[in-house]
């Protein structure tokens, strides 16, 4: 069992630290760790454990807490979260990182990343729509739901709702 | 860059992100920027875009990442400790469960389908493009903007539709 979680530690720690942009890009690399170097799990219960991570809310990133606890129980999950959350913990010596920010180089590189979080952020709500939208009555949707976050400043959760709502209509309709 | 001067305290770290983990169906972001920016006047459009932006470029998933830099800014060491807990906490507990129901919930059609997911990816390109419209870029930010998109995390859209 302690040999399983120190893999599972070793294992999330090492995908933390090349997760640039993000867990959904880092997707098939956890998968092949997974399921082909680890063989903790078959690809059908990886696929089931990604359904389930998505139908839930909160950040992507749950799904590494996820698999951590079909692997080895509640402290597979303790220790997959804490190994994934290794670099941004490291971000508390963004303490120091505050201090500079004063400085003009530094603003000038926050400015910079601005346009670039901007364009990654854009780049995920159409790649997950590629992903999830199966035809074009879903496009609409996802178009809908986008237009409204635009133009209106009432609470998304209404859109969301309405989107859903519509979708499940006319899953049982077709 | 002015430092906010707005006081928020542990237990409003801990509850605003507490919301933004318990709606954030299919990501956080959206509802990042709609608690932060819109309900609670944490931070600017322009605060946030640069946090989610360094979020993105370090290691380790880009939405703790904006946590612990929020939590840090408005409350040293312990704010990231609340952020990071308010925000994983109900999320955890609601994919536990799930899971463990998980055969019985498998069977619901609107499961299986990930009904939630053409709102929640409208969800995020409505925010990204509300965010963009927000913050006065330069002209020359718009290429960048581009070229960020170009750089799409579609490896695992691709794996997905396998």
């Amino acid at each position: 069992m302690t040999s399983v979680l120190a893999e599972l530690a070793r294992t999330f720690a090492m995908l933390s630290l090349v997760s640039i942009g993000g867990i959904n890009v880092l997707l098939p690399e956890i998968r092949r760790q997974v399921v082909d170097v680890h063989g903790w799990m078959t690809d059908a219960a990886f696929a089931h454990t990604f359904a389930i991570a998505s139908a839930a809310p909160g950040p992507n990133v749950i799904v590494v807490s996820l698999i951590g606890w079909q692997v080895a129980g509640w402290a597979g999950l303790l220790v997959a979260t804490l190994a994934i959350m290794i670099p941004s913990c490291a971000l508390l010596t963004a303490r120091v990182l505050a201090r500079w920010s004063d400085s003009e180089a530094v603003a000038v590189l926050k400015a910079a990343l601005v346009p670039l979080g901007l364009g990654l952020m854009l780049a995920s709500g159409v790649s997950m729509m590629r992903t999830v939208d199966r035809d074009a009555f879903t496009v609409a949707i996802s178009l809908a739901t986008a237009a409204f976050v635009v133009a209106s400043r009432r609470n998304p959760l209404w859109a969301l709702a309405a989107g859903t709502c519509v979708n499940i209509v006319a899953l049982h309709m077709s | 860059m002015l430092r906010p001067m707005k006081q928020i305290s542990r237990a409003e770290l801990f509850l605003g992100f507490l919301k933004i983990g318990l709606l954030g169906f299919g990501g956080v972001g959206p509802w990042a920027r709609h608690v932060i920016v819109e309900e609670r006047r944490w931070l600017t459009d322009k605060e946030l875009a640069e946090v989610l932006g360094v979020g993105q470029m370090l290691p380790g998933p880009n939405t703790m990442n904006a946590a612990v830099i929020i939590g840090e800014r408005f409350q040293g060491a312990p704010g990231v400790a609340f952020s990071l807990l308010g925000m994983m906490a109900m999320p955890l507990v609601i994919v536990t469960a799930l899971a463990a129901i998980y055969d019985r919930f498998a069977s619901i059609p609107e499961v299986r389908v990930g009904l939630i997911g053409a709102a929640a990816a409208g969800l995020v390109l409505g925010t990204a493009l509300k965010m963009i419209r927000n913050i006065k870029l330069a002209p020359m930010a718009f290429v960048v903007v581009a070229w960020g998109s170009l750089r799409s995390p579609c490896s695992a859209g691709r794996w997905c539709r396998s």
